[in-house]
């Protein structure tokens, strides 16, 4: 709980629901006659419009990026150290706004709201989304607020991806792209992690073939196993030994299976608190929008060619210890940028966190990052 | 703003219009001087601190490792490569320079001379390796590690039928001399060259 609001926060803020009675069809070929997105806005949108940020949210994460809802909240938004009066994206100068995915369970329409065919809850029938289904529920709410280009649309991981597919799909409603920890798709490792998690939500008994709420239970055990396996690939070797080590709870080993390294400890906790707060389903959905995850697909497996629509200037980052998305991956897209001459550059950060460092406040990276928009602002704020 | 005065050699050797790629871009500087007058391109940069300072300056930098060659751009994609006073720090100054030649349509390239008289004497009378305003580094902690004189970088142009089109040797002011003229490989200090594949 923050015993005042920092001077650079975006202080309290209420998320929005916007109430959408278009049907919009899915990749998949479902329909949703229906649907709420639940967003946030940071900053004021100016008079052209021309000021506006989207943020994408990665696997696990929604709407809530910068600020507080309550004073009593423990944490403020989990980008919040990005976004902020005088932070990398100055909400003095842009309007920020990130919205909770469609699949959510956040507010947005997803596996926990209920679907008017059944008076339940939609839970393993909500149909199946991709980024590309994201990417066009976000230029809904874009059109909705008015915002006919957004002046840069940023994103880590699973958001990256958002923000890249947004400059292939709709290369014209975007002035810059920021593309950070992302791939230009899953490799099948990555999809083998996605899997074990998947298999670990279906086989707990709890988890009634996704049926768990008419059933006034929760997965617990299965979603926290996957979020642990998540957690693990989110993490390097180096941030786990240096955060835990080999330390022990206690002074002495016991020679049993109770919780013994803090390693552990702080496993179990994470993916007890998890498994509390987030839906499984959402998490299958999520996972699976990962692994679909394949821009160049549309384009007979080309990724220059997919790439080659892009208008919008891009800024690529990488975290040197990130093994789950490699800077490998990062280059992949740069060097298929650079093949079509687009306008590119290409940061690698060294830093020991891994994945989870794109959430971090690195102080290179956010140097980056608070370089790169300052020219973003300059050129919506000509002045 | 003035640029530092090798930067300004090359700067003038660059029609404008031109695609380049300058490699160890640094802050930008060069780059973005070209800019101004229809020169596009990119820098690559291998220093993570460098990269903030290329987007401030406005250039597109790609943070790349030149001891990787240029696999990320393709053959004669760019009208100009340029490299400033890098090549006696990479592991292969051979391989960059097949790799310059492939990717550049020209290139230029400068470097510190090692045959300077001031070296020459460091080494002859001191018997010790040299230290001067170019090369201000001992030998453990340089990271000069291919120093060479301007006689053995035309050798290496010779054997690798490059195409020297204009050289310019000048002292560590960037001034030409009459010394410079006679003897460039006694006298020059920094070598300036602009070369391109033989037809």
């Amino acid at each position: 709980m923050p015993d005042s609001i920092p001077a650079n926060s975006v202080g309290l803020i209420s998320p929005q629901t916007l109430h959408i009675e278009t049907p919009i069809t899915l990749e998949c070929g479902q329909a949703l006659p229906a649907y709420d997105l639940v967003f946030e806005a940071y900053g004021k949108l100016n008079q052209t419009a021309s000021n506006a940020i989207l943020i994408c949210h990665a696997l696990s994460g929604d709407h809530h990026v910068a600020g507080y809802h309550t004073m009593e909240d423990k944490k403020p938004g989990w980008w919040d150290n990005v976004i902020g009066p005088g932070k990398a994206i100055d909400t003095n100068h842009f309007f920020v706004v990130c919205l909770n995915n469609l699949g959510g369970c956040n507010g947005s329409t997803g596996p926990t709201s209920i679907n008017p065919d059944t008076n339940t809850p939609y839970g393993p029938d909500f149909p199946i989304v991709t980024v590309n289904d994201w990417v066009k529920s976000q230029a809904i709410l874009a059109d909705n607020l008015n915002i006919q280009q957004w002046a840069a649309v940023v994103g880590g991981s699973l958001g990256g991806m958002q923000a890249m597919q947004w400059a292939i799909s709709l290369p014209e409603r975007l002035k810059h792209v920021l593309i950070i920890a992302a791939t230009p798709k899953l490799s099948a490792q990555n999809i083998a992690f996605n899997e074990v998690a998947r298999t670990a939500i279906k086989a707990d008994p709890e988890f009634h073939e996704g049926y768990y709420a008419s059933h006034d239970t929760l997965p617990r055990k299965g979603l926290g196993l996957a979020r642990m396996l998540g957690h693990i690939t989110y993490l390097s070797d180096e941030a786990m030994g240096e955060k835990f080590g080999r330390e022990l709870r206690h002074d002495s080993i016991n020679y049993g299976f109770d919780v013994e390294f803090q390693i552990e400890s702080y496993l179990r906790y994470q993916s007890e608190s998890f498994a509390e707060q987030f839906d499984a389903n959402t998490y299958l959905l999520m996972t699976k929008a990962l692994d679909y995850f394949d821009p160049a697909s549309a384009f007979e497996g080309d990724f220059a060619q997919a790439v080659s629509k892009i208008q919008a200037k891009c800024l690529v980052i990488s975290f040197t210890t990130d093994w789950r998305f490699s800077p490998e991956r990062s280059q992949e897209i740069v060097n298929a940028l650079l093949s079509e001459n687009k306008e590119v550059t290409y940061a690698e950060i060294e830093a020991t966190q891994g994945h989870d460092a794109f959430l971090l406040p690195i102080s290179r990276y956010h140097d980056i990052f608070t370089a790169y928009m300052k020219k973003v602002a300059s050129e919506v704020m000509p002045s | 703003m003035s640029l530092r005065p090798d930067l300004q050699i090359i700067f003038d050797w660059i029609p404008s219009g031109a695609r380049i790629l300058d490699l160890g871009s640094g802050d930008g500087t060069l780059l973005a001087a070209l800019q101004k007058h229809d020169v596009t391109g990119y820098g690559l940069e291998i220093d993570n601190s460098q990269i903030a300072h290329c987007i401030e300056s406005g250039i597109n930098v790609i943070q790349a490792d030149l001891d990787q060659g240029l696999p990320q751009f393709a053959d004669q994609s760019f009208d100009y490569v340029i490299l400033s006073q890098t090549l006696q720090a990479v592991k292969r100054p051979d391989f960059l320079l097949d790799e310059i030649i492939r990717v550049g349509k020209q290139a230029i390239i400068g470097f510190p001379n090692f045959g300077h008289w001031q070296c020459r004497l460091q080494l002859v009378f001191g018997g010790h390796m040299p230290i001067s305003r170019t090369l201000p580094n001992r030998w453990y902690d340089s990271v000069n590690i291919h120093l060479c004189t301007i006689k053995d970088f035309e050798n290496l142009c010779t054997d690798k039928q490059v195409h020297i089109q204009q050289r310019c040797i000048v002292d560590h002011a960037h001034q030409d001399s009459l010394g410079i003229k006679i003897a460039p490989n006694l006298f020059g200090e920094i070598a300036l060259y602009q070369i391109k594949k033989s037809d």
